[in-house]
């Protein structure tokens, strides 16, 4: 609260008084003031521009000089996408390391996510939180650089396997795309679960102790089910990150995904089939997000 | 008499003005103006440094000083890159090869060039004018940068007897299964095509981008044997680099750029060759496109790349052919030899390159019953071998 | 303690290994930036902080972190306004489609950012606008506005609105109600949110990508170039790690006053 002049009802009211309490009068029009500015701008630049991608796919591309003729339609970009099946090869892979993905973070994310929420002291919780949100500020590029230094031939990668007596993985490998990914994206699964996990009252985890449950039984009846909505806001990030990426199949690996395909097409000349590919993963999150907002992930978001 | 003698006079001078005046190919800058200040450029790495790898290397900044056109880049990884990013109309010029130069003029994105608005034109070897791939009906639209051919590239300690043919990156590549580097662009089919000249004559190759469908299949079958041999495909220069760096490959196709910042670094000892039975390669032409912002400073850019110093000293850098021979002259003060080196001067040399050139239906040939394999086709085969 | 010792020990050692897979590529990364060769050669040669010195010595760079900057600014202020109006109708008011709001504005973050990148640039062109500052603005704060809108709802949502009741009481309008009670309420979800945002714009390299002109670079890009030239790979690995131990302070503040809601952090 300041401590100002206060405000006193003059003789003639303001034009702001005016137009405030006019506002008041109409609180419809106050709710379409206060949405038309987001929603205008969501509706012009965002789901415009979606709206010109979906059309773009269906635009014809000359034979031979490559330039897209707008308005000119066709259904050649998406002959192409079904007549070839390596971008079903694609799909299927990119879809599989995205679950894989986010499996794999979930799992790893829990027991951190447990230990910040409700074994460390407020300090080290405040502490913890800091030290998994600093990573994300570390520029996403060099991140990935400094994994294609450790799994490069002669990097610590190659020398820590050659110790089992296992080949390095090199920079051709399927498995670096996931084990890049799982890092990457490993906080965005941390911060929901660990937020999860705070709201569960301790009153609950003792009674199922009293009533005799073990750890087990307790995770698996009590805290999954009540965690389960963080974990699905936590996994919409990690699914649809990996499932549009294609900076880190680049450089990692050899192996292309869904992104890699939707950029080499944009920027190697034909851009409706970058466009109708486009579509997958819009179709693939909008289903994805829906389910997500059923399972209350978006109150943990 | 007087009377008739100025409208006689007027009628001569009218006759003469329109015999001499040509018409101009419509988009050709009909004179040089001021500099506007800036200039959009798509380039190869490499092709516009301003000292930053090696200080001595800039032809950029003096550039900038003399004209206020303030330079800026974009490294186009491939062909179809840089005809895509020239597309988007919002580039000045283009440093492009023999593979683009035919989509970018048939496209009209790219200008005519009026070569009497360059003075540094006529040094260019003559050899270098009036090539079919930056040239229609004599009318240049371009000018020259340079030419080099795609080199076999190897790791002395690995490969311990220098390799003499490309065998080795193809059928012979079973000791460095998983070692190989090759170009990551659909250009590369053309590289098997030519293995193919020599390993399988029956199959009729006469160029290796303008292939029927029975020979592509044969490119594309010898592709993914090298693939499934474990393959490593590098798209931008630096990926070769640090992987040969690293040791993760051994052996495989470069540009004599990558050679010279390897030697240069020395973590690793490699050689490179062109072997026997010749080579891909590229002629690389500076263009201008059609709805420049910037046409002034891209004329003076072009100039200015035609001049001594700047072909001289960014031929040396690259690894490539001066374009002429005051640029030779100054190469030789950067680094002896240069010009003999990459034949320069030696037109029978480069009989054995194959320029990069674009796949055309009609085969880029007189005779009308061939058909050949299309661009688009060539890029739909190069997508499907790896993404498979 | 309901968690035997087991289940306690077990949890403190997976903990302990999170962090060190977290924050083992940034040590390599730490590492590299004073390895004094120019290519990623491992083992490091010896130590050279030669890198540092071209680091503050090239303009390009320079150039990459005014932009930056300048676009975070842009694009923060746009998501701030544009997430507190809309939180301000989600919270306050009942109306047919309110639930949808959310899945709309969410909508930019939560598809892959190639599409978004794509669609803007197709849409771009298409209508004829230069690719600039302006466009790169455009774009961060279309997916940042559901950052300031996550931050500012959860706040709202816990306030008691008899303050605000009892200012329209004594006879403050609306305008006057916001400025003097409701703002300073919310300043520290608005400056959570802020932070967030300013953050995703500072990071973000796809959209980025597509939606620059050919002059316009920001750091993500300027690293995008640098890191595709062999010498500038180690300046590269100086500017990363300088910016991680700036952000040491702004992450740090953001914490605090966002006290223990950690929801709302996403992205």
């Amino acid at each position: 609260m300041t401590t100002e002049a206060p405000v006193l009802p003059t003789a003639t009211p303001t034009r702001g008084r005016r137009f405030a309490t006019w506002l008041y009068a109409y609180p419809g029009a106050q709710l379409r003031l206060l949405l038309g500015g987001p929603l205008g701008w969501m509706a012009l630049v965002y789901f415009g521009s979606l709206f010109v991608l979906l059309l773009s796919a269906f635009w014809a591309k000359d034979a031979f000089t490559g330039l897209v003729v707008p308005f000119d339609w066709s259904l050649a970009a998406f002959e192409a996408l079904l007549g070839n099946e390596v971008y079903r090869t694609i799909a299927v892979r990119t879809i599989g390391i995205a679950a894989l993905v986010t499996v794999t973070d979930a799992i790893i994310a829990f027991p951190i996510a447990y230990y910040m929420a409700r074994l460390a002291s407020p300090r080290l919780r405040a502490l913890l939180v800091v030290a998994v949100l600093m990573p994300l500020w570390a520029a996403y590029l060099v991140k990935i650089y400094a994994w294609r230094t450790i799994l490069q031939g002669n990097g610590p990668a190659d020398w820590l396997l050659g110790f089992f007596g296992l080949p390095g993985p090199g920079l051709d490998a399927l498995t670096n795309s996931w084990l890049v990914f799982s890092y990457l994206w490993l906080p965005y699964m941390i911060l929901p679960i660990y937020a999860g996990l705070e709201r569960i009252p301790n009153s609950l985890l003792e009674a199922s102790a009293d009533l005799g449950a073990r750890a087990g039984m307790t995770f698996r009846r009590i805290v999954l089910p009540l965690v389960f909505p963080a974990l699905v806001a936590g996994s919409i990030f990690t699914f649809s990150l990996t499932l549009g990426d294609y900076i880190v199949p680049d450089l990692v690996s050899d192996a292309k995904f869904i992104g890699n395909v939707i950029y080499d097409n944009s920027n190697l000349g034909n851009p409706p089939l970058a466009a109708a590919y486009a579509l997958l993963p819009i179709a693939i999150m909008v289903v994805y997000l829906a389910v997500a907002r059923r399972l209350g992930a978006f109150e943990s978001l | 008499m007087r009377t008739l003698r100025i409208p006689a006079l007027m009628v001569v001078l009218g006759l003469v003005a329109a015999a001499c005046a040509s018409p101009a190919p419509s988009g050709m800058l009909e004179q040089l103006g001021e500099g506007e200040g800036e200039l959009n450029l798509i380039i190869w790495p490499g092709y516009a440094e301003r000292g930053e790898i090696v200080e001595a290397f800039d032809w950029v900044t003096p550039f900038e000083d003399e004209t206020g056109c303030i330079v800026n880049t974009t490294a186009m990884t491939d062909s179809n890159n840089g005809v895509s990013l020239m597309q988007s109309g919002e580039y000045d010029g283009i440093s492009a090869s023999g593979d683009a130069t035919t989509r970018l003029i048939q496209g009209g994105v790219v200008a005519p060039v009026n070569t009497a608005l360059l003075p540094n034109y006529e040094d260019v070897f003559e050899g270098l004018k009036g090539l079919p791939h930056n040239t229609v009906d004599g009318v240049p639209y371009g000018v020259p940068h340079g030419r080099g051919p795609n080199l076999l590239v190897w790791n002395t300690d690995a490969v311990t007897a220098p390799p003499t043919t490309w065998d080795v990156v193809w059928e012979g590549g079973g000791d460095y299964e998983g070692q190989i580097s090759v170009y990551d662009s659909s250009i590369y089919i053309a590289d098997a095509a030519l293995h193919l000249m020599a390993t399988q004559p029956d199959l009729g190759i006469q160029n290796p981008y303008q292939l029927s469908e029975e020979q592509f299949a044969a490119a594309i079958d010898l592709l993914e044997a090298q693939r499934d041999n474990g393959a490593q495909y590098w798209g931008t220069y630096t990926d070769q680099i640090t992987s040969f760096t690293a040791g993760d490959v051994v052996v495989g196709t470069t540009w004599q750029f990558q050679v010279n910042l390897l030697q240069g670094d020395g973590t690793v000892s490699v050689d490179a060759t062109l072997p026997e039975e010749g080579s891909t390669g590229w002629s690389d032409t500076w263009m201008i496109a059609a709805e420049a912002a910037n046409p002034n400073c891209m004329y003076m850019w072009m100039n200015h790349m035609m001049s001594a110093e700047a072909n001289g000293m960014a031929t040396v850098f690259f690894g490539e052919a001066p374009t002429s021979p005051q640029a030779c002259e100054f190469a030789e003060t950067l680094s002896s030899g240069h010009c003999e080196l990459t034949h320069a001067t030696d037109e029978a040399y480069y009989d054995q390159i194959w320029y990069w050139s674009t796949p055309q239906e009609d085969c880029a040939d007189d005779d009308d019953a061939t058909t050949c394999v299309t661009q688009d086709d060539w890029v739909d085969a190069w997508t499907t071998l790896r993404g498979a | 303690m309901v968690e035997s010792a087991w289940v306690r020990a077990g949890i403190r050692i997976a903990s302990v290994v999170t962090v060190a897979f977290l924050y083992l590529p940034l040590i390599i990364l730490a590492i590299m930036a004073f390895s004094p060769s120019p290519l990623l050669v491992w083992p490091p040669t010896g130590i050279s902080f030669r890198w540092v010195v071209e680091a503050a010595a090239n303009s390009a760079l320079h150039r990459a972190v005014i932009n930056s900057f300048l676009a975070a600014i842009g694009a923060t202020g746009i998501a701030l306004v544009l997430g507190t109006l809309a939180s301000f109708a989600v919270q306050r008011f009942a109306f047919f489609g309110r639930q949808t709001v959310s899945f709309l504005l969410v909508l930019p973050i939560a598809l892959p950012g190639v599409v978004t990148g794509i669609s803007l640039q197709t849409t771009f062109r298409t209508v004829g606008i230069d690719l600039g500052l302006m466009t790169i603005i455009v774009g961060h704060a279309t997916f940042c506005v559901v950052i300031v809108y996550n931050n500012v709802i959860a706040r709202l949502r816990r306030m008691p609105r008899s303050a605000e009741e009892a200012s329209a009481d004594l006879g403050a309008d609306t305008f006057v109600t916001f400025r003097r009670i409701t703002l300073p309420a919310m300043r520290t979800a608005l400056l959570a949110g802020a932070l967030l945002a300013f953050a995703l714009s500072l990071d973000e390299v796809i959209v980025t990508l597509f939606t620059a002109g050919p002059g316009t670079q920001t750091i993500p890009m300027w690293i995008f170039t640098a890191i595709q030239r062999p010498t500038q790979l180690p300046v590269v690995n100086v500017v990363a790690l300088l910016l991680l131990l700036l952000s040491v302070i702004p992450v740090y503040v953001a914490q605090r006053i966002s006290g223990g809601e950690a929801a709302g952090v996403a992205r």
